[in-house]
């Protein structure tokens, strides 16, 4: 797992649903192996922007390219199977058990090790194969349903992953927990990171760069401790102090 | 050669005629089942093969069978056709009457009214012995006067035609209080228990004595003449015209009295239609005294479990029909359903219109639904089929489809997002997660479909509504009993092993058995 994985760029990105502007010119470039966290609040497009790297929204205009490829010429099937996802409520299909549900990826991608990349995975995110493997999701705690979705995105060693509120729906204690273990898997494989989050200190905890969007715009994009020193706006620093981060 | 020849022709024919029984129909009340009968067993005592297809469901179904040659003939009356299928009015006495249906009918349809067989049944207005005594009804004129409170228990035929209650309403300006559709047998029930107080019923009929009812005259002659008689297809005509010699030896045959003798034993003391028609063709002479004599006495006596035990062999063989009529009709409905529900997902505008239109053919009512299709699909196992089909459809189309819509949002967009094929999310997640919605839908057109395949007893297709029908029509609760109970038994066999696929069809992990083995981290 030595992938530093791929590059990921937004030019001029534009995005409305009817009367809604989505992203409204929207640039970013996310360099091999860097973890960028988008923040901002709910309609602010961060999920719209990141969902825009696997091609589950197509822009309006401008560009995204995922390793110089403008994704709309690029066959989206293959193209997603190469970027692991995370969705806020995990999306574990209900009806296959956590081994089956940690393989799928690498058995679309026709891996002819497909069983025992699952079962790497579940170890690298702390779930014992022999004891969860053959569990079904209902059969799970919150939390553990969330580390098998990261295990799912892992597991065929993507060149990218996008998660989306990945640990929003979880308790405070377990939000924690999860964070941390997060922390100390992306340190270990360094790997092209997008996460969509509206919690600033999970931001911090993970990211090596922040993305403050609001109402389709990027608000600033700066290294954490840029942001902290200088915040562009008065609206991230708004953001900062009402996250106790900054007073 | 030539002798070869003739007799390879000889051998067509009789191939021919063997392979095309005359089919012999009735309409679903007493005197047309023993007319019916008397048709049958006068035929097959002259050589020909009989398919015999009783109780078929309202005037337009027999008649539109007659049409498209599904059937070849059975008992009708001069005025019915005169009124509900030429929709005119009486030209003068009997004998005008039946030479213009017999004109038309050819005319038009190729069909052919036979001399009639010697008797009229025209409408009798009924009341209860004590409501004429009370009231002072003897005519329809006094039912006009003095009927305004009253409460009308009527065939629905009647209640539609014009040779029914709206002429009737003219006539003699009867207004009643009420008005209910309610079936021959069920009327005259309803009547005797007071549930109603005037009622629609032949003049011929037995059950006019059994309950002791009182006919008001039809003082101002409102009701043309009904005079019976056979009504044959032109195709019997032509392919056999021996049939139809045979037929008229009935003509003038039955008078009034000796009718009205006949539906007594059939209807008042229960004997069996087969009997009764059987002695009754002895009697004048058609017949010789061959068959072999049962002097089973089986009237209305015995119990029910007797009389199901010696029914066995006919409830068993309507039992395995109607099982079949609903096998078939649910399968080619799964057949279609479920894919028309997979693709009405992938089309949300087109959807809601397409299953308002499936929901639609719901709604028809039964009867007029096969009366529609009978020009287009003839009588018998055909139109019973599609009928069945048609009804399965709703409840399958809608469940697939808000199962396929519904299945876990979240897990069918994860595994789009994750790379899968939007093919392989439909077989692999949205479809196994959709399917105990399916088969609950299925579910519950197989329960549907065997209360709705009585109806094929309507159109001649066998079954157990045969035995449902039958037994209305004469008035035999046992007998409407042999087909219910076993159609009751069926509902719920069905409901059971379709609740058992749809447990089966559920994916572990889904299904509520499950719920307690959550685990802590």
């Amino acid at each position: 797992m030595s992938n530093t994985g791929a590059e990921l760029a937004a030019e001029a990105v534009h995005k409305r649903y009817g009367e809604v502007v989505a992203l409204n010119g929207v640039s970013l470039r996310v360099a091999p192996g860097v973890r960028v966290a988008l923040v901002g609040e709910s309609g602010s497009g961060k999920s719209t922007l990141l969902r825009t790297f696997n091609a589950l929204t197509t822009v309006d205009s401008g560009r995204v390219r995922v390793d110089g490829v403008d994704v709309r010429e690029a066959d989206s099937v293959a193209l997603r199977r190469r970027i692991g996802y995370v969705p806020q409520d995990g999306g574990l299909l209900p009806h296959w058990n956590v081994r089956r549900n940690a393989g799928l990826v690498p058995r679309l991608r026709g891996m002819s090790d497909a069983a025992e990349r699952a079962d790497a995975s579940l170890i690298m995110v702390g779930l014992e194969p022999s004891r969860f493997g053959s569990r079904f999701p209902r059969e799970l705690s919150g939390g553990q349903r969330q580390r098998v979705a990261i295990a799912r995105a892992l597991a065929a060693d993507p060149d990218a992953v996008l998660l989306d509120e990945p640990f929003g729906a979880l308790d405070a204690i377990t939000r924690g927990e999860l964070r941390e273990a997060f922390a100390d898997l992306s340190r270990r494989i360094r790997l092209t990171t997008v996460l969509v989050t509206h919690d600033l200190s999970e931001a911090f905890a993970l990211a090596d760069r922040i993305v403050v969007l609001r109402a389709g715009s990027i608000e600033q994009d700066a290294p954490p401790a840029m942001l902290l020193a200088q915040p562009a706006t008065p609206y991230v620093a708004t953001l900062l102090s009402r996250a106790g981060i900054r007073t | 050669m030539n002798l070869v020849a003739l007799a390879f022709v000889t051998y067509l024919a009789a191939a021919d005629s063997a392979a095309k029984p005359v089919v012999v129909a009735s309409k679903p009340f007493g005197e047309s089942y023993l007319l019916a009968e008397l048709f049958a067993q006068l035929l097959e005592a002259r050589g020909f093969r009989v398919d015999r297809r009783p109780g078929l469901g309202a005037t337009e179904i027999a008649f539109g069978a007659v049409r498209s040659g599904d059937v070849d003939v059975y008992p009708e009356y001069t005025g019915t056709g005169l009124l509900a299928i030429l929709h005119e009015t009486p030209p003068g006495d009997r004998g005008a009457v039946y030479r213009r249906v017999a004109a038309e009918f050819r005319r038009r349809w190729d069909a052919r009214w036979l001399p009639p067989l010697g008797f009229e049944n025209t409408y009798a207005i009924a009341v209860r012995r004590a409501t004429s005594d009370s009231l002072q009804l003897r005519t329809l004129s006094d039912l006009g006067r003095r009927g305004g409170h009253l409460r009308g228990g009527f065939t629905p035929d009647f209640i539609g035609r014009p040779d029914g209650l709206p002429g009737l309403t003219g006539a003699y300006g009867l207004q009643l209080a009420e008005v209910r559709a309610l079936l021959p047998a069920v009327k005259y029930r309803a009547l005797a228990d007071g549930k109603v107080d005037v009622i629609d019923g032949y003049s011929t009929d037995g059950l006019l004595a059994r309950y002791d009812l009182v006919v008001l005259t039809d003082d101002r002659a409102f009701f043309p003449p009904y005079e019976a008689a056979p009504l044959v297809s032109g195709s019997l005509a032509r392919r056999a015209p021996a049939a139809i010699a045979a037929l008229s030896e009935l003509a003038g045959r039955l008078d009034v009295a000796t009718m009205r003798g006949l539906n007594e034993r059939l209807e008042v003391r229960g004997e069996p239609a087969e009997r009764v028609a059987r002695e009754a063709l002895r009697a004048l002479s058609l017949t010789q005294d061959t068959a072999a004599h049962e002097a089973r006495t089986s009237v209305r006596a015995g119990s029910l479990t007797a009389y199901l035990w010696e029914r066995r062999a006919t409830i068993a063989a309507q039992t395995a029909r109607h099982v079949l009529l609903v096998v078939i009709a649910l399968g080619c409905a799964v057949l279609v359903a479920v894919p028309l529900g997979v693709v009405l997902e992938r089309l949300p505008r087109a959807a809601e219109a397409v299953i308002r239109g499936v929901a639609l053919v719901q709604t028809l009512p039964g009867i007029a639904l096969l009366a529609f299709m009978i020009p287009f699909l003839g009588i018998g196992v055909v139109p019973a089929l599609v009928a069945l089909f048609l009804y399965s459809l709703f409840p399958i189309v809608r469940n697939t489809y808000s199962g396929v819509r519904d299945a876990d949002p979240g897990a069918a967009s994860a595994a789009l997002a994750l790379g899968m094929t939007p093919a392989q999310v439909l077989l692999q997640v949205r479809l196994p997660l959709a399917a105990p919605v399916i088969f609950a839908g299925i579910r519950t057109a197989g329960v549907l479909a065997v209360g709705t395949a009585t109806l094929a007893g309507f159109i001649g297709a066998g079954g157990l509504g045969d035995s449902i029908v039958a037994g209305l029509a004469l008035d035999d609760t046992r007998m409407v009993l042999s087909g219910a109970i076993p159609a009751a038994i069926l509902a719920l066999l069905t409901d059971g092993v379709l609740s058992l696929a749809e447990r089966m069809a559920t994916p572990r992990g889904v299904g509520p058995e499950v719920t307690a083995r959550v685990h802590a981290l």
